[in-house]
């Protein structure tokens, strides 16, 4: 077990790198802390396999240094760094039986038969492997073949980390579930530093105590779901995070004062100061749909007013901080919840809502709560 | 699902059904036809049923050039099969080197036979050919022309040489084709280079190891034109292999009841040969 620091990392396959491009690793400096179970989530070619490679050391890096305990390992192979490494697609031995397979990475280093059959055994209960110990590998399923090439990467107790490469890719979904709950509990005995990537922000939620979201070659956020959710620091990982994803406006700052589609937004001074003193090439303000409020006759803004006052009720619309009056473009029902699209200028934004709440067609108007609404400068979160 | 039958659908399997009649069968009958017939003449002909089978199979001659035929090619299976795969091994994975190597290798495959048994041919001379003259220089004296086992040593090398980039080659395209992932696996799991070569390599390297080693069983087995330029057979019989002995019957003595039956049961220990190594490698292949 180790605990794994990247200290300026940075890497490219082409031999003269010119700008950003050309990195599929931009510098970045980060820290797996030992024991830890972590997710790597992103798009497919955000770099999160290269990552993957350059920690196993299947790729050496073009700049920077890796860090095992405080060790550099740069220079040295997968083996003496005596890492695992699950693939995105079984890989198993086809001659060996699934025995075999499992000992394999033991009796490479030498282990007592003894040591191996206990270990191969406990493994293979974990993971429900032990009818087929005795078949040979290559006839097993799809399914039965990945559990076979973790369970390789699982028998060795004393390895630095174990890292997964979307291990699930090829599991029929009830078992994704299973197994997923399966690495856990097996992280949970062995307090193993795991860290595991997906381009699935489920998967990596359910796996990890902590997320590190990549994006064009960089970690953007690395956080917990929660502070994914709450407080996206990239633009990104509003937008990757969440279903649907967070919603983003135009922002101008003027005068010292903040405005969404020409409307003032109420801002505290801190934040007006931080703005203030920020340089930026665009301003964003994002909110996530699940906090937009539609509101109603039964919202306590308007709760409070005599209901058959309309007049009243404009006005206190028209005049109520950060309440905005939307076109209603669609409607969705998905059982649960209501996902309704709305338009606010020019921009088209979405409000998750209860599946009680009814939605006028027309117009209507929404409130961006303060607190949840976030300031971004060049994608950036201003915090 | 019920199948429908279609009689008309046999008609669609006339044209290969003619094509290997013509090209197999009918050839093949012929040789039948002579085998079970002692023949003086056009207009006298008389049948013999099995006469020729029974004497042949009790033929010295033929004995020792089965023994011959088979010590041949399993010393070309020997030392064929693995050369190949290491050369296949070493040979480099891309790039302009891997390029040359392949055009290197396929050079020998692109001379006729009879060329190949010329080159030797003189080669292997001791006053005027390279190997042959040094040979001789260095101390050893060696003469194929003279000394059954230099002849045999000869005959070896030169099919080694004329074949060995057939395996090469293909276990090359074997090796080609194993995904990066399990290289990757393997490296992850400790695995010496060994375990690597017996775990990963051999294992994806056996279906064109099957292909490979029964087109070098059968075609060391058929050999004819090599040695036939090189040696001509000798000295004494020493090098004289079953396509040999035959062609001398049939075509030579024109013995061709003799030679038919000959033909037939060597036809037959090439079927029956190939089709041992076939359903062992297939045993290995689905390990059992």
């Amino acid at each position: 077990m180790a605990e794994i620091h990247l200290r300026q990392l940075a890497h490219s396959y082409s031999a003269n790198p010119q700008g950003h491009k050309d990195y599929a690793i931009r510098e970045m400096d980060h820290v797996w802390e030992k024991g830890g179970a972590y997710a790597l989530l992103g798009p497919s070619g955000c770099g999160k396999s290269t990552l993957l490679n350059i920690i196993s050391g299947l790729v050496t890096p073009s700049e920077g240094q890796i860090l095992f305990d405080g060790h550099e390992v740069n220079s040295l192979t997968p083996q003496q760094r005596n890492i695992a490494q699950v693939f995105q697609f079984p890989v198993i031995y086809d001659t060996m039986s699934v025995y075999d397979n499992l000992a394999f990475p033991l009796r490479n280093v030498g282990k007592t038969e003894a040591e191996i059959s206990a270990k191969v055994k406990d493994i293979a209960y974990m993971l429900e492997l032990e009818d087929v110990l005795k078949k040979k590998a290559k006839n097993l399923t799809a399914d039965e073949k990945q559990k076979v090439s973790m369970g390789r990467g699982l028998v060795r107790d004393d390895v630095s980390a174990i890292l997964f490469d979307e291990p699930l890719t090829v599991i029929d979904p009830h078992l994704k579930w299973k197994l997923r709950r399966k690495l856990k509990q097996i992280h949970e005995q062995f307090n193993i530093t795991m860290v595991y990537v997906t381009h699935d922000q489920l998967e990596a939620s359910t796996f990890a105590d902590k997320i590190a979201v990549m994006y064009g070659g960089q970690v953007v956020q690395f956080g917990t779901p929660r502070e994914l959710f709450e407080k996206p620091e990239h633009t990104f990982v509003g937008y990757f995070i969440g279903s649907p994803g967070m919603n983003f406006f135009e922002g101008s700052f003027q005068q010292n004062e903040l405005y969404l589609e020409g409307q003032l937004i109420s801002l505290d001074k801190e934040m007006k100061s931080k703005l203030a003193i920020t340089p930026y090439n665009s301003l964003k303000l994002g909110i996530r749909p699940e906090f937009v409020e539609v509101l109603d006759a039964n919202s306590p803004l308007l709760n409070k007013l005599n209901s058959n006052d309309n007049d009243a009720k404009t006005a206190l619309l028209e005049s109520c901080a950060n309440c905005f009056k939307c076109e209603v473009l669609l409607v969705s029902d998905l059982g649960t919840y209501k996902i309704v699209t709305l338009k606010l200028g020019d921009t088209e934004f979405k409000a998750r809502l209860p599946e009680e709440q009814t939605v006028p067609s027309g117009s209507v108007y929404v409130r961006f709560p303060g607190n949840w609404l976030k300031v971004y400068a060049d994608e950036y979160l201003i915090d | 699902m019920k199948k429908v039958e279609n009689n008309k659908a046999w008609l669609l399997v006339l044209p290969v059904f003619l094509l290997v009649a013509f090209s197999a069968v009918i050839p093949l009958m012929t040789v039948v036809n002579y085998s079970v017939q002692d023949i003086f003449d056009t207009t006298n002909r008389y049948f013999v049923g099995v006469e020729w089978f029974k004497e042949v199979l009790r033929d010295p001659r033929l004995h020792d050039s089965l023994i011959r035929q088979f010590t041949f090619s399993f010393f070309v299976l020997l030392i064929e099969i693995p050369l190949g795969i290491s050369v296949a091994l070493m040979m480099p994975k891309e790039g302009r080197w891997s390029a040359l190597c392949l055009i290197l290798l396929a050079i020998p495959l692109l001379i006729p036979w009879n060329v190949v048994g010329t080159i030797w041919q003189i080669f292997g001379r001791a006053d005027i050919g390279l190997m042959g003259y040094y040979l001789n220089a260095i101390g050893i004296d060696y003469n194929y022309a003279n000394n059954s086992a230099d002849a045999w040593a000869t005959v070896l090398l030169m099919d080694v040489w004329h074949w060995t980039s057939l395996i090469a080659l293909l276990c090359y395209s074997g090796l080609r084709a194993i995904p990066d992932a399990y290289y990757q696996a393997a490296r992850i799991d400790r695995a010496s280079g060994w375990a690597i070569f017996r775990y990963i390599q051999l294992p994806k390297l056996q279906s064109v190891l099957l292909i490979g080693v029964l087109l070098r069983f059968m075609d060391s087995f058929m050999i004819y034109t090599e040695p036939f330029v090189l040696t001509g057979g000798g000295p004494g019989n020493s090098t004289t292999f079953l396509s040999q002995t035959l062609t001398t019957m049939a075509i030579g003595q024109f013995d061709l009841g003799r030679a038919g039956a000959f033909s037939l049961i060597y036809f037959l220990i090439i079927l029956l040969v190939s089709w041992l190594l076939y359903t062992a490698m297939q045993h290995v292949e689905k390990g059992e």
